[in-house]
C-alpha cells in the first residue's frame, strides 16, 4: 500500500509525520534542526528521498539541509546566496530606496526532472538556483532586473519570495508571487519576467489595479490545467484561465476573502480550498470557528468543512506555505496552525483530524505520495 | 596552538560538536584567525558566526575572552594570553532573545 510523507516546518525545527495509505495512524519523527526556524521542506518530485530543508535564525543567520534517505539524515549543503552583480535598491517603507538584503529561504521548489536542481525563494525578493544540489546557488536575476523591481516594497511580513510554480507541460514556464509585488511569470526558464497582476484590486495602494505592489499571499495550479492558476491575495480569491494575462475574483459566497492558503484538490482541477481569515488586522478565523472552505466549482460557490475542526475558541492562523494535497486515490488535505496542530483529511475535506496537535507555530506543511 | 571555542548550543549541533571545539591557530590569535580555523575544520558553520561577503560578526553573536568583550574590538584584535595558551576558551555567544521568539 501507498504511504505519505509530511514534511513540517515549525518556527523551532521540523518534523516529519508518515502514515500508510489508510492516513489514520501517524509516526511522528522530530524535532529536527532543534531551535531552527523551518520555513519550509520539499522533496524532489523525482527522486523522493531527495529532501531540501531552508532553516534559519535570528542569530546564525541562513542553512540549507539536504537529505538524501527520506528525512532520516540530513547534511548541511551551500548557504551562500549572493545577489548577481550590483544588488541595487527597492523601495522602503518610507518610500527611500533601501539596498536588496539577502534574509532567509521562504520557499523551496525542486525541479521537476532533476533532483539535483532546485529553485529556492528568497527575502529580499530573489529566485536563486542551484544545480548540484544545494552546494552552489545562483541568483536567477532577471527577475529582480525587472524595470519595476526598485518601486517594489516589503510587506510588514518583509518582501519574500514565497511561491514558486513549475508548468508541468512546460518546465520553462514558471509563476512566483512575491509580497508585496505581487505574480510575476517566466515562459524563458527564468531569464526574463512579466508582472501579471491585471485584473487584481488592491485597496492599500494608491491606485487599485497597479502593475506591480499587490500582496499576494499564494498561487495554486492543477498540473492537468497549469493555465489555470488560483490565488489567495491579501484579501480577495482570484482565478486565471490564461496564464496570469487576467484575473477573475472568485471570493463568491466566503464569510471572508482574507487568507493565506490556497490549494487545489489532486483530482478534481476545479476544486479549491482556502482557510478564511478574518481580517488584516485580526490574523484568525471568523467567530474562533476554524473552518476550510471547498469550492467544486473552481471559486464563487464555496462550502464550509468543519467536521472534526474546533469550531469554538479557535485563534490560530495558517500561515501561506502551509497547506498541501497528497495524490492517493481518495485525496488527502493537510494543514498547519500556528497554535502548532497539523491537520489532515482523508476524504477530501468532509472529515478532519488532528495528526499532532501541540507543536510550536507551524511554517510549512508538503506532503509526498510514496508508492 | 590549540585553541578552545565554546559555541552556543544551537551551532554545537549544527557542526556536530559536543562541548568545546578545539582548533590548531598558527602564529597570532584573533578572532579572524580563530575562526578562519574554525571555519576549516567545521565548513557547515561557514556564514553563521560571520556573514558571507562582508566576514563580520552576525549582529546577536558576541565574542567574549578573559571576562572581556571583544565584540567591538574587529576581527584582528589579540586575544588574551590565556585564550591563546588554551587556558580558557573564547566564548560565542547568542544574544539573548528578549522574549520575542
Amino acid at each position: 500500500m501507498s504511504e505519505v510523507r509530511l514534511l513540517v516546518g515549525i518556527r523551532k525545527g521540523a518534523f516529519v509525520l508518515t502514515a500508510d495509505g489508510k492516513r489514520d495512524d501517524w509516526k511522528v519523527e522530530g524535532p529536527f534542526f532543534a531551535g531552527w526556524e523551518c520555513y519550509h521542506l520539499k522533496g524532489s518530485p523525482v527522486d523522493p528521498n531527495r529532501l531540501y530543508c531552508s532553516q534559519s535564525s535570528g542569530w546564525s543567520g541562513q542553512v540549507m539541509q539536504r537529505s538524501d534517505d527520506g528525512g532520516k539524515t540530513w547534511n548541511p549543503v551551500g548557504n551562500k546566496f549572493f545577489y548577481d552583480g550590483v544588488a541595487g535598491t527597492h523601495q522602503w517603507y518610507d518610500g527611500t530606496p533601501h539596498p536588496w538584503e539577502f534574509k532567509r529561504v521562504w520557499h523551496l521548489e525542486p525541479s521537476l526532472s532533476d533532483p539535483d536542481t532546485v529553485f529556492a525563494g528568497v527575502e529580499d525578493a530573489a529566485m536563486f538556483k542551484s544545480t548540484d544540489g544545494g552546494a552552489n546557488w545562483e541568483e536567477m536575476s532577471g527577475l529582480r532586473k525587472h524595470a519595476t523591481a526598485a518601486g517594489w516594497m516589503p510587506g510588514a511580513g518583509g518582501m519574500c519570495l514565497h511561491t514558486i510554480l513549475i508548468d508541468p507541460s512546460n518546465h520553462d514556464r514558471m509563476y512566483i508571487a512575491i509580497s508585496a509585488a505581487g505574480a510575476f511569470r517566466t515562459d524563458d526558464g527564468g531569464a526574463t519576467w512579466k508582472p501579471i497582476n491585471k485584473g487584481l484590486k488592491s485597496l492599500h495602494i494608491p491606485v487599485a489595479d497597479a502593475e506591480v505592489g499587490h500582496c499576494v499571499h499564494r498561487l495554486a495550479i492543477h498540473p492537468s490545467k497549469p493555465e489555470t492558476v488560483f490565488m489567495q491575495k491579501h484579501w480577495d480569491v482570484m482565478r486565471t484561465d490564461n496564464a496570469g494575462d487576467q484575473w477573475t475574483e472568485v471570493s463568491g459566497n466566503l464569510p471572508t476573502d482574507f487568507g493565506f492558503v490556497i490549494d487545489v484538490h489532486a483530482h478534481e482541477p476545479e476544486t479549491i480550498y482556502v482557510v478564511p481569515i478574518k481580517s488584516d488586522g485580526e490574523h484568525f478565523p471568523l467567530d474562533g470557528k476554524l473552518q476550510v472552505f471547498r469550492s467544486k466549482t473552481g471559486g464563487n460557490e464555496w462550502e464550509a468543512l468543519t467536521k472534526g475542526l474546533p469550531q469554538e475558541n479557535c485563534f490560530v492562523n495558517v500561515l501561506r506555505d502551509a497547506m498541501c494535497v497528497d495524490q492517493m486515490e481518495e485525496c488527502g488535505v493537510y494543514f498547519g496552525t500556528t497554535g502548532g496542530q497539523v491537520y489532515g483529511s482523508a476524504d477530501g475535506g468532509e472529515s478532519w483530524k488532528a495528526i499532532v496537535h501541540a507543536l510550536p507555530a507551524v511554517l510549512s506543511v508538503e506532503v509526498q505520495t510514496l508508492a | 596552538m590549540t585553541i578552545r571555542v565554546e559555541l552556543p548550543q544551537h551551532l554545537r549541533t549544527l557542526a556536530k560538536i559536543s562541548g568545546e571545539a578545539r582548533v590548531e591557530v598558527e602564529g597570532e590569535v584573533t578572532p579572524r584567525t580563530v575562526l578562519d580555523a574554525l571555519e576549516a575544520e567545521y565548513p557547515m558553520l561557514c556564514g553563521t558566526i560571520r556573514e558571507h561577503g562582508t566576514g563580520q560578526r552576525r549582529a546577536f553573536l558576541r565574542f567574549f575572552a578573559a571576562e572581556e568583550d571583544y565584540s567591538h574590538l574587529g576581527m584582528d584584535v589579540r586575544l588574551p594570553e590565556t585564550v591563546a595558551r588554551g587556558v580558557e576558551p573564547l566564548l560565542v555567544v547568542g544574544a539573548v532573545a528578549g522574549g520575542k521568539i
